[in-house]
């Protein structure tokens, strides 16, 4: 019947309705942590450039060091790769981007007879991995919206103690590199070892032409600090690219979040127009009815005679 | 009067930076060392300490830094530290209890935790006033 249609579509668009409440709040959410996550990676840029400064001036000035943190093994035979996602859904294709760099480069490395592990950051990417039997190693999660140091510590510690033990020859970021509100790219970054290819090539920003003076002072030697600062600055790279990854995720979620609200928005224009439809036809359909029952009425009196039945007689008397 | 440039530098934020005159701090296992304006290009790694910066209006900027580095260069001190704060900022009732809860644990045994903790509490202190005082409500 035509008024159950209606009935129905209405029901669909109150609850197209309600999910567009949705995805507009979570655009406007992501939208103010977004100017909030972009200023936290302003804000480590100083202390990312002084470090890099100090390891380049290190290397300059001849701190040779024994760190194993310095020194590519001969052989790699495994690789660690350390994938930052986000910890929810509901951000376009921010998630798979990354996965599906990571995987790619760990089924490269399958095919190359050499063995992987993964360390994942962000519970989808968890999810993600661990759904398909990836080697995991570790997996970190619950902060990729609004990472801290203290996390970029936890994660540098581990990935340096188990590269020390030997757990693997070598570790690469794969993170999604924030680089304006419109543009974003999944990178994948040496992370340790670091040669000096790595420490210039720091987070995207070249190496600075200015020759840098080699007659520093040192205290203690340049080996012991290049020793103490090596880990800092492992924590720094992946603190950066936690900022990184965490900026590009509220971009990602509100660029998806304002294609989910318009979607709905057209989807009510839609589902209202044929509500509408439907309406109007059941009414031209009540009024055909009315007026084709109103006709046969007042048409019919015309030919209508009046049948004489006769006297009423009671039957049962007789 | 010379000045430098002095930068204090933690991962999530700039913690100061402006016109000092001097910069004391100190270095691993190499003691006080102070910055004064034109120093020859230096880098240390540092100690837990408590690092005075003399403004250039003549008022000292007291920080508890918890490791990390220096760097001078071209009239720039840079510190760099993972976590630092500013005298003003620390919590001395927590200091004092983190202070008295390591010196217990030490009595006892020797632990490296501790003597960290004890050194970290110690720069607190120092960079908010004092190294003495009793903690309240510490048992």
């Amino acid at each position: 019947m035509a008024g159950g249609q209606e009935r129905i579509l209405r029901g669909r668009i109150r609850s197209v309705q309600a999910t567009k409440k949705i995805t507009r709040a979570m655009e406007l959410i992501a939208a103010s942590r977004f100017v909030k996550a972009q200023q936290r990676v302003a804000a480590a840029v100083p202390y990312s450039d002084t470090i890099t400064e100090v390891v380049k001036d290190l290397a300059a000035a001849g701190g040779s060091s024994q760190s194993p943190l310095l020194t590519s093994r001969q052989e790699v035979k495994s690789t660690a790769y350390v994938v930052i996602a986000a910890d929810r859904g509901l951000c376009g294709g921010y998630n798979s981007g990354v996965q599906r760099a990571a995987e790619g480069s760990v089924k490269a490395d399958v095919l190359d007879g050499k063995s992987y592990s993964l360390i994942t950051v962000g519970r989808k990417a968890e999810g993600y991995f661990k759904f398909r039997g990836y080697n995991i190693a570790a997996a970190y999660g619950g902060f990729s919206d609004s990472p801290t140091y203290a996390h970029a510590r936890e994660i540098g510690q581990d990935v340096v103690a188990r590269y020390l033990a030997g757990e693997f020859d070598r570790v690469e970021l794969v993170y999604t590199r924030f680089i304006s509100a419109g543009s974003q790219e999944v990178v994948r970054r040496p992370l340790v070892p670091l040669d000096h290819e790595t420490v210039e090539g720091g987070d995207g920003k070249g190496p600075d032409s200015a020759g840098t003076p080699s007659d520093y002072e040192f205290e203690p030697d340049p080996g012991t600090i290049l020793d103490t600062l090596l880990p800092r600055y492992v924590e720094a790279r992946i603190y950066a690219a936690l900022l990184n990854a965490a900026a590009a995720e509220h971009a990602f979620r509100q660029r998806a979040m304002k294609s989910a609200t318009d979607n709905a928005e057209e989807l009510i224009k839609n589902l209202s127009r044929i509500m509408n439809r439907a309406r109007q036809d059941s009414i031209t359909t009540e009024i055909m009815e009315i007026v084709s029952g109103a006709e046969a009425l007042s048409g019919g009196s015309k030919n209508v005679q009046m049948i004489d039945l006769g006297p009423i007689t009671d039957l049962a008397s007789n | 009067m010379a000045t430098m440039q002095v930068e204090l530098v933690s991962p999530e934020k700039i913690l100061f930076s402006g016109e000092a005159t001097q910069v004391i701090t100190r270095t691993l296992g190499g003691g006080e060392i102070a910055f004064l304006p034109g120093h020859a290009p230096f880098l240390g790694a540092l100690t837990e300490c408590h690092t005075r910066i003399t403004l250039v209006e003549g008022r000292v900027l007291d920080v508890a830094v918890h490791g990390g580095f220096v760097q001078v260069s071209g009239n720039t001190v840079s510190i760099l530290s993972d976590i630092a704060e500013l005298g003003e900022d620390v919590d001395r009732n927590r200091a004092l209890r983190a202070r008295d809860v390591a010196e217990e644990l030490l009595r006892r045994e020797h632990d490296a935790e501790a003597v960290s903790a004890l050194s970290r509490a110690h720069a607190r202190l120092s960079a908010s006033g004092g190294i003495t005082g009793t903690s309240q409500g510490a048992h």
